[in-house]
């Protein structure tokens, strides 16, 4: 057959380290590390889920066609929350040139929590 | 060679390109299980960004010990999962049967698991709708439990999907039905089961880990 069989040791390997990434990521999470918190969660997560693709699911061993379906899911991914974020996070950034609707954001949306309030800067 | 006969379907050229072609078929069945469930991650994302302390205070509200015991129980499902394609591969039906056997057993248990968790969200009150007591330092902690039961329990239909075609795998296994040249429905089954385990393996940080020090 074209799948090449993968001695069971590795199997057992993959799932030793999986284990051990699984008591570090909630080892982690115990200490107060502010943003690296997350940070550190994700990218164990994703050396998990590499892991699993890569070993698990054959794709090291697969074809190069393989290797394109199986990333292109997550490359659209990828561009659904780029493009997503670049909104989102970027809303506050610019202040209208109208005066009165300037006025307006500085008063309602720094209520919105989670938008500190801005620094009022000169209009032209 | 009879076997050989037997499995190759008369639209293909060889085993090998009858092979591949499943395997495509199954990877882009699952770039389409990626984006339906990325739709859910990307409002996490958003609500997370937007209402920061509020999903802080409201993940505290989960139980770590059961999201770590079911990320384990899951991470060796997947192990015995792998074994049995292993099994397949080298067409010993018996050890097949065996192999997947476990792995429903461990997916059951990670149901029971989650059911316990359901039970004590609801027994505290942390089901998203009337009798939902809101948490006072926490406005938006509503939007982080609906997420949270739309998320686990969308992962939680796929488990149980999981468990049917698991049990038709281990029927026809069973059935002597798989050799070395033909056990394509068991890979791709295996496939499956590791895709699940890979959305709860980004769950299990966005849902339990949060804010987890204090």
């Amino acid at each position: 057959m074209s799948t090449e069989i993968v001695s069971k040791k590795i199997y057992f390997v993959i799932w030793a380290s999986l284990m051990v990434l699984l008591f570090v990521t909630w080892g982690v999470a115990q200490f107060d590390l502010g943003l690296f918190n997350s940070l550190a969660a994700l990218t164990i997560a994703i050396i998990k889920m590499l892991l699993v693709i890569l070993y698990f699911m054959h794709v090291r061993y697969s074809s190069r066609l393989t290797w394109v379906f199986a990333g292109a899911g997550f490359l659209w991914l990828m561009i659904m929350i780029t493009l997503t974020l670049s909104d989102y996070t970027t809303r506050g950034f610019v202040r209208p040139y109208n005066r009165v609707l300037s006025n307006w954001q500085d008063k309602n949306w720094n209520h919105l929590p989670g938008d500190k309030p801005m620094e009022p800067r000169p209009l032209p | 060679m009879p076997e050989t006969k037997r499995a190759l379907a008369e639209h293909f050229e060889t085993l090998e390109q009858q092979h591949q072609a499943a395997w495509l078929g199954m990877w882009t069945f699952l770039a389409t299980e990626i984006m339906f469930f990325s739709g859910l991650f990307m409002g996490y994302i958003i609500y997370r960004h937007t209402y920061f302390q509020s999903f802080e205070i409201a993940s505290r509200h989960t139980n770590i010990i059961y999201g770590t015991v079911n990320t384990a129980i899951l991470l060796t499902s997947s192990l015995t999962m792998a074994l049995g394609v292993h099994a397949a591969q080298e067409g010993r039906n018996k050890a097949v049967v065996r192999y997947i056997l476990i792995t429903i057993l461990f997916a059951a248990a990670f149901m029971v698991v989650k059911g316990a968790e359901y039970y004590e969200h609801f027994k505290n009150h942390e089901i998203p709708g009337q009798a939902f007591h809101p948490i006072p330092q926490a406005p938006q902690a509503v939007i982080f439990f609906y997420l949270y039961f739309a998320m686990t329990g969308l992962h939680a239909v796929h488990v149980m999907v999981g468990i049917g075609v698991l049990s038709v795998m281990a029927w026809l296994a069973a059935r002597q039905r798989f050799d070395r040249v033909y056990n394509t429905p068991v890979e791709l089954a295996g496939l499956y089961w590791h895709f699940v385990d890979i959305v709860w393996i980004f769950l299990y940080p966005l849902i339990y880990l949060i804010d987890r020090h204090t």
